[in-house]
């Protein structure tokens, strides 16, 4: 089986979304077009009311990815499980898709015995490590962000140490929202480095509004915009976009 | 974590209650909880009057690589690292399949417990067996990956250094993907988290370290400058100093060079403490100078207790004579 290229964008919020499109609706756009959805939901001083802890999970599940919400010490971490995690449902998705094939309809890894799910595992594991990655990531800057915004820089920086080595490409691009003028704005186009983020990310301005729904959407015609990339998306990619239709 | 309240909340599984096999049938009575890791919760279980660790998990993915990972462990020659594998099997709870796996429970105190016990100078003869068991899975093509104090348990009555969490172990090359901060040259800016030896043998300084400053410390600014004041303030690192700076920095080929340093740091340390006492005594004139005063002082202040006890006596005992004698 070759590994092929796993996409994911990376959601950074803290709170509810007050402006344009639903953004679990924006979720499902992007799990159609193969586009998985991780959001992380972080805290500070503040909690997350029970409206955001619901849209936070609720684009997670539309997106086909993982949400999960943490204070900013353990930012770090989750970013690298969040985004671990996620490629290695997106490949388990894609081999249960084959073993349905195999095995007939309603088979999944959960129904073989053990020692032959070792062996599964052991594929799905290899093509977490040699499939190329793209993730890109999307901050909320709305005003509540602002001091949680250094742990957000050093978290990525760590996801990029992390990514770097494995054996696949990574690559990873970075949108801040709400933008200047527009709903979102790029402060880093594809690189398989953050570094340049430690000088533009300081110099941010919060704004008050939370667009999170056009931000998702504005994120992922970037992703299509760069044909060259879909032309690469590999046989396996080509299912899971059908599995999730 | 979220995670382990929802395996929590789904499976609390109270000591005398029993798992049993969906595929193997094989029965496990649990005795007691012996705690709970990022994805699973690890139980002390019964079975023909054998004792063993039952890891019960709500997440397939990372439990059945944990056991691919034990499984091979157990084809390395001559290390006993890691516990063995016995088994793994489904448990159905409520309609919901848990995976689990069974392997040989390993008893002993922690390795942070057992210094505190014992006393620091098992720090150095334990790292020894734990190179020599490093080396064996180094030249296996493995790394351990999250190389820890919690992870490691000194058995009795033989002290032997033992792994029980080996969820961070990682092919050589590839990406190592559970490690904890504190023990992560990645997170110190002291190199990548692709897995090499070298990647393990920081992390065996870091456990150097972290038995000096038990409460450990995070990062703040460059990583190595720090550390290496902090080695410096504690003189109990200063002996392995050296073998420390080499270790941080990726110079060790191997496990095996590492363990020879150290040999040699653990032999003059020995030397030392035998002439120790010489050496103190041309070293630090000034400190023995003042504890000499301090004698002479109390010695004086001795003296006049007695006077005054003598005169005390003496004047009760005339006064008694007095008594007498007026009656």
């Amino acid at each position: 089986m070759k590994a092929g290229t796993l996409r994911q964008i990376l959601l950074i919020t803290d709170g509810c979304s007050n402006h344009g499109e639903e953004p679990s609706a924006m979720a499902e756009l992007a799990r159609e077009q193969g586009i998985t959805i991780n959001v992380i939901g972080v805290m500070e001083n503040d909690v997350i009311d029970e409206k955001g802890l619901k849209e936070i999970e609720m684009i997670a599940d539309s997106g086909g990815g993982v949400s999960q919400i943490v204070y900013a010490q353990q930012l770090s971490q989750t970013v690298q499980m969040v985004t671990q995690k996620a490629m290695t449902q997106t490949i388990q998705g894609v081999i249960n898709r084959e073993l349905q094939q195999i095995l007939g309809d309603s088979s999944t890894m959960e129904d073989l015995p053990p020692e032959k799910r070792g062996e599964v595992m052991e594929v799905v594991d290899e093509l977490g490590e040699t499939s190329k990655l793209e993730v890109l990531i999307l901050v909320d800057t709305s005003a509540s962000m602002k001091h949680k915004l250094p742990t957000v820089k050093d978290s990525l920086l760590d996801l990029s140490l992390s990514m770097n080595a494995r054996m696949g490409d990574s690559r990873f691009s970075v949108f801040v929202f709400p933008g200047k003028r527009k709903d979102v704005e790029k402060l880093l186009d594809w690189t398989p480095n953050l570094e340049a983020l430690t000088a533009t990310f300081p110099k941010l301005s919060t704004g008050g509004l939370t667009p999170t729904g056009p931000a998702i959407r504005e994120a992922l015609t970037y992703f299509n915009k760069k044909r060259s990339l879909r032309g690469l998306l590999s046989h396996d990619d080509e299912q899971y976009f059908e599995e999730s239709m | 974590m979220m995670m382990n309240n929802t395996l929590r909340n789904q499976c609390n599984l109270l000591p005398g209650s029993s798992i049993t096999g969906k595929w193997n049938k094989n029965q496990y009575k649990i005795i007691k909880e012996l705690g709970c890791g990022a994805n699973g919760i690890v139980y002390l279980v019964e079975n023909g009057n054998r004792h063993y660790a039952l890891k019960l998990s709500d997440n397939g993915t990372s439990i059945i690589s944990e056991m691919n990972i034990l499984k091979s462990f157990s084809k390395v020659q001559g290390s006993t690292l890691g516990p063995s594998f016995l088994e793994a099997d489904d448990f159905i709870k409520s309609g919901k399949q848990l995976p689990f796996y069974v392997m040989e429970y390993i008893h002993g105190h922690d390795f942070l417990r057992f210094i505190e016990k014992k006393g620091a100078s098992w720090i150095g003869v334990l790292m020894l067996q734990l190179l020599t068991s490093l080396s064996a899975l180094h030249a296996n093509g493995w790394v351990f990956g999250d190389l820890k104090p919690e992870n490691l348990i000194v058995t009795s009555p033989a002290y032997k250094v033992r792994c029980v969490d080996v969820g961070g172990t990682t092919l050589i090359g590839r990406s190592v993907k559970e490690f904890t901060e504190f023990f992560d040259r990645g997170y110190w800016g002291l190199g990548s988290r692709k897995a090499d030896p070298q990647y393990d043998l920081f992390a065996v300084g870091m456990i150097i370290i972290n038995s000096a400053y038990p409460g450990r410390f995070h990062k703040k600014g460059e990583g190595y400058s720090q550390l290496n004041d902090l080695i410096k303030q504690k003189k109990e690192l200063l002996p392995y100093r050296k073998m420390l700076e080499k270790a941080l920095h990726g110079k060790y080929d191997s496990a095996l060079q590492m363990r020879e340093d150290l040999v040699t740091v653990l032999s003059k340390q020995n030397h030392q403490k035998k002439t120790g006492t010489v050496q103190a005594s041309t070293r630090q004139p000034t400190t023995r100078q003042a504890r000499r005063s301090q004698n002479q002082s109390n010695k004086k202040m001795g003296g006049l207790f007695e006077t005054f006890l003598l005169v005390a006596i003496i004047s009760m005992l005339y006064v008694l004579y007095i008594y007498e004698q007026l009656l």
